[in-house]
């Protein structure tokens, strides 16, 4: 790795490009790797603000602190390290807000200090570990005004879904503040994987959020095959993509119809749970297992599918069709539900592009970004898919990339099966040795970065990732704004945020 | 919307016949359960549904067991959404320490008589976070648990024969 020159604090951001160009040489992942010093790393963070990169992730490993960036423009990705200095570093967040959060995390899991952070309040600590200071309780944002009153709703929901806490601050109907507090199921993903063999880090790896299962399984494996140089099999590489589609597949259509049902549509809810439970029947028989946990491993897949399984997916794809047809149709043609979603919270595009969102966040707000297309990675630098995005970005527009993302997916999957020749499914590892890789993937709901490093014994030394929620979720406080509280769960569900992606 | 609502006459329903409740879990329930239940509670249960610190998976079935396909509430089991309105607690995750205070609140404001199920292998103790710092573990370890069901996550037959075995266990129960 190179350092680079000196430059001074006071100079203009810097872009990536010109990072990467100093410091020559990009990994087999796709990433280079940049040994920054502060200037460097203060200039890339402003750089950020200045929408000259995007922020990917941030984390601590090893004494450093990490951040990935990336610019889809100039074609070039980064990982970006800075040696921590008596355990603190200059805070990233000071100038580039989507920070704040990762910082404080790493902060409650590591004790690194962001020197500067504008927001020292913890985030993943609620002051319960066993064996740690407890500090006073959280203090929410202050909101002032007349006539305002607080609504405290959860962790504990009223429906079947994840815990989180949110404070709203309203004026009658009208949300003037939401706050969100996470960490309520930290499960302590990071110091898990720290030390387990590849397998169980696997496995670790495909519950970091169960709805995104097989992509957090793709992400870990690419990152475990580009730190090993392991060659994974053409085959296994089209079944993972088949794999990774079915999944976007089921949550796309899930998400329509649970929209629905918040608008109180309950008919379409059941419409799309049938398509859904179509899709998961279809899996299980094919792949092993509903949603196909623990399919995707390093160096491949572990299922095959003969004639007649492509045969069945080809049939389910046309079932899925049908049935979705007529439910946009109804969705479409439902003046009630229309007047639900149109216009209702609205993540402005500004925030889209500063947080660099992805999926049907970003896309429904003018953002194409799409890791299978910006950084195409196999299987999908072998087929040809549009990326559908929209201007108005609000429920509706959230509902429409879903539903057209959906035609591309089907499309996808059928181009990949068309590709499928046969072969093996999976590579036998490499020796072991140390190393480190990273993967960008997307998921159902949007980009989703790994970081693995590996020592020896074929061990894992770091295992970091970072979902899409994490720049989606601090979104969904200013898309409610204005907005009425009885429109938060059309708002809530299509972001549909991951929970435990985020609490890790 | 008049397509769909067609094609649900001329088709009929998707419902699946339900599967035979867990028999080992049915006589184990009955036992455990005493006389607590059936005078209470007849054959209707009301479930409050707490995620303790899962990875989302356990969710996702249990919400498809309200899908037309399993059709739960024909069993007289019903998701509420108040542990106040709650016979049953149906408990997911490996119980971060974070959720801890949670499940405890909610247990203790969920009328007696009341049951806990521990859904999930994570719920059980033996999932993938079963030996982290950050979890207390089983759910179990924090409040009395009458029956758990495994699996990773369990399929929504697997929670569905869990529920039925504690509606016959509940209304088999010895005098």
């Amino acid at each position: 790795m190179i350092t680079l020159n000196e430059r001074g604090a006071d100079t203009d951001p810097v872009a990536l490009a010109d990072a990467i160009r100093a410091a020559l040489q990009v990994r087999a992942d796709g990433f280079a790797r940049i040994e920054a010093d502060t200037a460097l790393w203060i200039g890339l963070a402003r750089g950020c603000a200045a929408g000259w990169q995007d922020l990917g992730a941030l984390w601590i490993d090893d004494h450093h602190v990490r951040m990935a960036l990336w610019d889809a423009r100039e074609n070039c990705r980064a990982i970006v390290s800075l040696t921590l200095k008596a355990g603190a570093y200059p805070s990233v967040g000071l100038h580039h807000a989507p920070a704040l959060r990762l910082e404080r995390a790493m902060r409650d899991l590591y004790g690194a200090i962001p020197e500067g952070i504008p927001d020292e309040r913890r985030w993943l600590d609620h002051g319960v570990w066993p064996g740690r200071e407890h500090e006073p309780g959280y203090h929410f944002l202050a909101v002032d005004g007349n006539g305002l009153h607080q609504i405290p709703v959860g962790p504990v929901h009223a429906g079947i879904i994840e815990p989180g806490h949110f404070r709203f601050t309203a004026n009658g109907e009208t949300v003037a503040r939401l706050e969100a507090r996470l960490g309520y199921v930290h499960k302590g993903v990071e110091a898990l994987a720290q030390g387990a063999p590849v397998e169980k880090a696997a496995r670790l790896a495909a519950r970091m959020s169960g709805d995104s299962t097989v992509a957090y399984s793709f992400a870990f494996s690419h990152a475990v095959e580009a730190a090993l140089g392991w060659d994974v099999p053409p085959r296994g590489q089209i079944l993972r993509g088949v794999m990774a589609e079915l999944e976007r597949l089921s949550h796309h259509v899930g998400d329509v119809g649970g929209i629905c049902n918040d608008a109180a549509v309950a008919a379409l809810l059941a419409r799309c749970s049938l398509i859904r439970e179509d899709i998961l029947r279809t899996q299980d028989a094919l792949f092993g297992h509903r949603m196909m946990m623990d399919a995707v491993v390093p160096g491949g897949v572990v299922r095959d599918i003969d004639a007649s399984g492509a045969a069945a997916i080809l049939a389910l794809l046309e079932r899925i069709e049908t049935g979705f047809h007529r439910v946009i149709r109804a969705y479409d043609q439902s003046p009630s539900l229309q007047n639900r979603t149109h216009g209702t919270g609205i993540a402005e595009p500004d925030f889209i592009r500063q947080f660099a969102a992805g999926g049907f966040v970003g896309r429904a707000g003018g953002r194409a970004f799409d890791a299978r297309r910006a950084f195409a990675y196999p299987p999908y630098n072998a087929v040809a898919f549009k990326v559908p995005t929209r201007e108005e970005s609000d429920v509706d527009a959230r509902i429409w990339i879903r539903i057209e993302e959906i035609a591309e997916s089907a499309a996808i999957i059928r181009q990949l099966l068309g590709r499928l020749e046969d072969g093996p499914i999976r590579a036998a590892p490499p020796p072991f040795q140390p190393g480190a890789g990273a993967a960008l993937v997307e998921a159902f709901r949007g980009d989703l970065f790994v970081a693995v490093r590996i020592e020896d014994e074929g061990r894992i030394a770091h295992m970091h990732a970072r979902d899409a929620s994490w720049f989606q979720w601090p979104l969904l406080e200013t898309a409610i704004k204005g907005n009425i509280v009885a429109d938060f769960p059309l708002c809530n569900k299509s972001f549909n945020c991951s929970y435990s992606g985020v609490d890790l | 919307m008049h397509i769909l609502l067609l094609d649900a006459l001329l088709k009929g329903p998707a419902t699946e016949r339900a599967p035979s409740p867990d028999e080992a879990a049915v006589a184990d329930l009955a036992r455990a359960l005493g006389t607590r239940a059936r005078a209470r509670l007849g054959r209707s249960l009301a479930i409050r549904e707490v995620d303790a610190g899962s990875c989302n998976a356990c969710e996702l079935e249990i919400h498809a067991l309200g899908n037309p396909v399993y059709d739960v509430e024909r069993f007289g089991l019903k998701f509420v959404a108040s542990p106040r309105h709650a016979d049953v607690l149906l408990v997911t995750g490996a119980v971060s320490w974070n959720m801890r205070e949670g499940l405890e609140r909610t247990y203790a404001a969920t009328p007696d008589p009341k049951w806990v199920v521990a859904a999930g292998d994570c719920a059980a103790g033996c999932g993938v976070y079963s030996e982290s710092h950050a979890c207390a573990g089983a759910v179990a370890k924090i409040v009395p648990v009458d029956l758990v069901i495994p699996g990773c996550p369990p399929t929504p037959t697997d929670l569905l024969k869990g529920l039925l075995a504690l509606v016959e266990g509940a209304t088999r129960s010895p005098r």
